[in-house]
């Protein structure tokens, strides 16, 4: 399944076709479908329903996959919509998602879930990700309810594949990049923020592996938190182990960091996952 | 990532349960921190419960004397033993987990023989002498000389940082037997025991106020050539061994002990206001999010071990990078709850807030546990 899910990637969305689609943004249809007929958004739906019959922990994997080459697109709205909404299974539909105050992709989805009335067009930080806010007084912040715990973790999934995505490309910059005539990897301050990087990115791992098999509603806050710092501070110390290539639009780095933050930003934010686990300590 | 248990395992568990819920009612009271031989009395003591009852040695190999327990049923053991509020190692922990399993992996059949069953019953104590004063981080470079002289090695040099030095009867003994060679080839692993002529133990005081640890002088110190574990020169394999064992699996039940905490910081920051913070509730948050997954990376890496077996490797030390310093985190968020009376040593927590700045240097530094995941993990290559 994730060599299924990788390969597609790696065929359909490598990293120059990520930089070219930094460069014209817009959904790629036919992708979209590759992904519906390989079973992405179909996983969790029973078989009889014509779905994949798999259940979360491979969901989860797919969706690391998935964060780790930043696909585009609004990925979890449209899993969550399969078997709910006509065609999304198939990735025939595009389905986005109000979530947190923000619509990610509204202008391309056939159909927006929640109440976006008066959303409204951000300049998008992630250039591959447009963003439109929604007005807080209809479907913004605590008014929506507590997240769906799926919608979480799967975000989860895609940030942990961040953090191991830049985890690599910044140990293999600082492998090959010399200066006073040896690898950077080879100095210290180098490898310390590296080897943290990968710290931060297992013990995120092991979280977020855990929660799918448990699906516990601790578990999934615990694995988003972690994730949401791996991904976030994990692309931050790649971009500085890049030096001046790092703050390039030509570099991929950025959009790693870009797209961290707009998931950081779903389902409540990191506030509502540490409120759920406070309350959990006195339960 | 499996996390479900064979009925087997959950059939140790219970039964485990059941014979803690059985004794510790009936444990002699916990020694002064300050009274060494009467610590060594009760860890020793609780050691040889253990043993009567077939819980010595779980994960040790069935012919060093374990019980050749899986991975799983060591953990649950370590579980278990830790939410029943059961003692500690303490003193037994260098020879449960460093020189025990050193022997058994490495040592000859008699020497086997010799000191493993003693461990098991809980009837003597070892020590740790590698550090030096010159020789922390950089381990090879230690200078504690042994010399050849007929069946014996003539030892002289000195130790530090040795933990329970005062009340151990035997020491793992790292020593240089040949100063020409390349400094990793030229160590050796001594069992010396502890009551031999010309050793000097001082013991020093920790931060904590109390001697967890003391220098060790050794001056032409005599230990028999039998009691070297491994092949003369050979010891830096030997130790190699054994500070893997310390990395993987030392730290299961603190973890338990950890969440534990956290779940009384929690109550109690509900009962002196400090939960109305909502910086302060979000911390604890964060902490238990922490917690949480440590135990899973826990889980994972003994699974890994059993599905893997043998010597817990270096993803030992991706733990340990995380787990001290969310201990010393939660240790100082304990703190930020009492206000304060954190000033006050006399406070829950307070004391081990002291010890776990510890965490960070003990076993191997941070910077240290750093370098080896970036080296031999990651592959970045060795600085000049
Ligand atoms: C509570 C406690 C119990 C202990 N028990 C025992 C015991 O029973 N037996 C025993 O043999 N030892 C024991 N030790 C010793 C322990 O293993 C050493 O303290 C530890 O290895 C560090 O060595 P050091 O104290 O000489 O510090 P140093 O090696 O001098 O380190 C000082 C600082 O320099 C940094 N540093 C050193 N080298 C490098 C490098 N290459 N790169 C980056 N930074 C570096 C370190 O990270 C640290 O911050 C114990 C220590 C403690 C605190």
């Amino acid at each position: 399944m994730r060599d299924g899910v990788r390969g597609l990637l790696a065929r359909r969305f490598d990293s120059e076709a990520l930089r070219a689609a930094a460069g014209t943004p817009g959904l790629d249809r036919a992708l979209w479908r590759e992904l519906g007929a390989a079973g992405f958004f179909a996983l969790r739906l029973p078989e009889a329903d014509g779905g994949v019959g798999l259940g979360l922990p491979e969901a989860v994997l797919a969706f690391e996959e998935a964060g780790r080459v930043l696909l585009p697109g609004p990925l979890v709205a449209s899993h969550l919509a399969a078997g709910e909404v006509a065609g999304a299974a198939a990735g025939e539909t595009v389905v986005a998602a109000v979530d947190g105050g923000l619509v990610e992709w509204l202008a391309e989805a056939d159909i927006v879930r929640g109440d976006a009335e008066g959303a409204r067009p951000l300049r998008s930080v992630d250039p591959l990700t447009p963003l439109h806010r929604v007005p807080a007084d209809t479907t913004g912040g605590a008014a929506a309810g507590p997240a769906d715990p799926v919608a979480v973790l799967l975000t989860a999934a895609e940030q942990l594949g961040t953090a191991g995505r830049t985890c690599e490309l910044a140990v293999q910059h600082a492998r090959t990049r010399e200066q006073f005539g040896q690898p950077i990897g080879a100095f210290q301050a180098v490898k310390h923020l590296c080897a943290q990087m990968l710290v931060r990115t297992e013990v995120a791992r092991a979280a977020v592996y855990a929660a799918a098999v448990t699906a516990g509603p601790a578990d999934i806050a615990a694995a988003r938190l972690l994730a949401d710092e791996a991904a976030v501070r994990g692309a931050r110390d790649c971009l500085q182990v890049h030096g001046g290539m790092g703050f390039t639009w030509e570099s991929e780095v950025h959009l790693h960091l870009k797209r961290a933050w707009v998931r950081a930003q779903r389902t409540g934010g990191a506030t509502e996952s540490e409120e759920l686990l406070a309350a959990d300590l006195v339960a | 990532m499996d996390l479900s248990y064979a009925p087997e395992e959950e059939e140790f568990r219970a039964r485990l349960r059941q014979w803690l819920a059985k004794v510790l009612p009936f444990l002699p009271p916990k020694p002064s921190p300050g009274d060494w031989p009467a610590r060594r009395a009760y860890d020793l003591g609780w050691q040889r419960m253990l043993y009567d009852a077939g819980y010595a040695g779980l994960h040790w190999p069935a012919d060093a004397g374990g019980r050749g327990a899986t991975p799983t049923q060591h953990l649950i053991f370590l579980e278990e033993t830790e939410k029943a509020g059961a003692p500690y190692v303490g003193a037994n922990f260098v020879g449960l987990l460093h020189a025990g399993p050193t022997i058994a992996a490495e040592g000859s059949a008699g020497q086997r023989t010799r000191w493993l069953p003693p461990i098991l019953r809980g009837e003597e104590v070892w020590c740790q002498g590698f550090s030096e004063p010159d020789a922390g981080s950089d381990l090879a470079a230690l200078r504690t000389r042994a010399c050849r002289d007929g069946d014996d090695y003539v030892v002289s040099g000195s130790k530090i940082w040795t933990s329970h030095a005062e009340v151990a009867d035997w020491c793992e003994l790292l020593v240089r037997t040949d100063p020409g060679a390349p400094r990793h080839r030229g160590i050796t692993w001594l069992a010396m025991p502890m009551d031999a002529p010309g050793i000097t133990v001082r013991p020093l005081r920790t931060l904590a106020g109390s001697a967890e640890f003391a220098e060790v002088f050794l001056d032409e110190v005599r230990v028999p050539v039998a009691n070297r574990v491994g092949e003369e020169n050979d010891g830096w394999r030997v130790t190699m061994v054994t500070l893997s064992f310390e990395r993987g699996t030392a730290f299961v039940g603190e973890v338990v002990a950890c969440r534990r905490v956290l779940g009384e910081l929690a109550r109690a920051a509900q009962q002196n206001g400090q939960w109305d913070d909502p910086v302060l509730r979000r911390r604890l948050g964060r902490l238990n999010a922490e917690f949480r997954a440590l135990w899973r990376l826990t889980q994972w890496n003994v699974s890994e071990a059993e599905a893997g077996g043998g010597v817990p490797g270096v993803g030992g030390s991706v733990f340990k990078l995380g787990y001290s310093h969310a201990r010393q985190e939660l240790y100082d968020t304990a703190a930020d709850v009492l206000g304060p009376d954190s000033l006050d040593l006399g406070r829950p927590w307070m004391l081990e807030r002291l010890s776990s700045l510890s965490y960070t240097i003990a076993a191997g530094t941070s910077q240290i546990q750093r370098n080896i995941v970036a080296e031999r993990i990651l592959g970045l290559p060795k600085g000049r």
